[in-house]
């Protein structure tokens, strides 16, 4: 396995790409005139996460980003997910 | 370097792709039935489907050298009608009999409903009637979660089937736990924007170990890369993982889950 220097030298570059796609991209909600969305509000509760001292930030943003409910529904009212927990859910 | 693709949908790729695959070493193909892009009308366009699964895809393949391999099941985005669902099941056995075909997949969930469930249920007594294995699909995204654990559920009330078996794809950080610790076999999907990246694909097997583990590349009609195992074998180079750990992941493991299925010979 690589070190942490050479992680670094490998991945640093497409981390800060990814930080930065993601900066633009709330940048980009700001300047226009969107109502509030679940999506968007469950990506920015997911944040934090980031920041945590733990090795396993990827699984319990998964878990933020995950329907919380147990049940199988009485029928499918979409056919396709969107991201995120509808708060109807 | 030769490996084997686990699950790829080819009806929806290009023979431009596989000659691809080809010229990245890819032995053999395996092909799970699954949700074209649209509802189909009929139980009859399911019955051409899997001809086309049995029939046509092995010769397409077979003109790049490559062995291809077919799973068959109504999938779970079209099963949340019973009455169609059982329909299309009732022409399974029949194809049952092709010798490209493996077992029953990839059955599961889609929306998590009750009526997915009672046909998953189904699939798996079929399998177990027919003594296949299973390739199991989990929902997509926030679904993900809830679904793999209604599936983990689901299938401990069968306590006849043999979990090694049995194995369980589109895994990511927050499923794959559940899965290998209920000794069921794992596979991690490489895609573009959803389901696992190559390095975090390639974070789940440092952590958990190759045991009962696949990747595949899952290409289908959507963003897909069919070449995103050999793609991410050569990241595992690059992360210093040495010849014989990435050969074991692409090529090994899958070789040692599918030849449970006496008709997988490559």
């Amino acid at each position: 396995m690589p070190g942490k220097s050479e992680l670094l030298n490998l991945q640093f570059i497409e981390a800060r790409h990814s930080l930065v796609e993601l900066a633009a991209f709330l940048d980009r909600f700001d300047r226009h005139e969107v109502p509030s969305d679940f999506r968007l509000e469950a990506l920015k509760n997911a944040l934090p996460i980031l920041l945590e001292n733990h090795p396993d930030r990827a699984r319990k943003i998964l878990e933020s980003l995950s329907d919380p409910s147990s049940e199988p529904i009485p029928h499918a009212t979409t056919q396709g997910a969107a991201g995120a927990p509808r708060p109807d859910l | 370097m030769k490996y084997i693709e686990p699950h790829a949908h080819m009806v929806s790729r290009t023979t431009d792709d596989y000659e691809k695959l080809a010229l990245a070493g890819c032995q053999a193909v395996c092909e799970p039935a699954f949700w074209a892009g649209f509802d189909r009308s009929s139980a009859q366009g399911f019955h051409d489907y899997f001809r086309q699964l049995t029939e046509y895809e092995p010769q397409r393949a077979a003109k790049f050298g490559i062995k291809h391999f077919s799973w068959l099941c109504i999938n779970p985005k079209e099963a949340d009608d019973p009455g169609f669902a059982r329909e299309v099941m009732s022409l399974i056995p029949e194809f049952l009999k092709a010798p490209n075909v493996l077992g029953i997949g990839e059955i599961g969930l889609n929306k998590n409903t009750r009526n997915e469930l009672t046909i998953f249920e189904e699939h798996v007594q079929l399998a177990l009637d027919h003594k296949l294995p299973v390739l199991i699909h989990t929902p997509h995204l926030e679904d993900k979660l809830k679904g793999t654990r209604l599936i983990l559920d689901s299938l401990a009330n069968f306590p006849q089937l043999n979990r090694s078996q049995v194995i369980i794809d589109h895994v990511e950080e927050h499923t794959v736990s559940q899965v290998l610790d209920a000794g069921y076999w794992a596979g991690m999907t490489l895609y573009p924007h959803s389901k696992c990246s190559l390095d975090r694909a390639i974070d789940i097997l440092e952590v958990h170990g190759p045991d009962r583990l696949w990747m595949n590349s899952a290409c289908d009609w959507g963003i897909s890369d069919p070449l995103a195992v050999p793609k991410c074998a050569l990241r595992m180079k690059a992360r210093g993982h040495d010849p014989a750990a990435i050969e074991r992941v692409i090529h090994q493991n899958p070789v040692d889950f599918l030849s449970q299925s006496p008709r997988f010979v490559i």
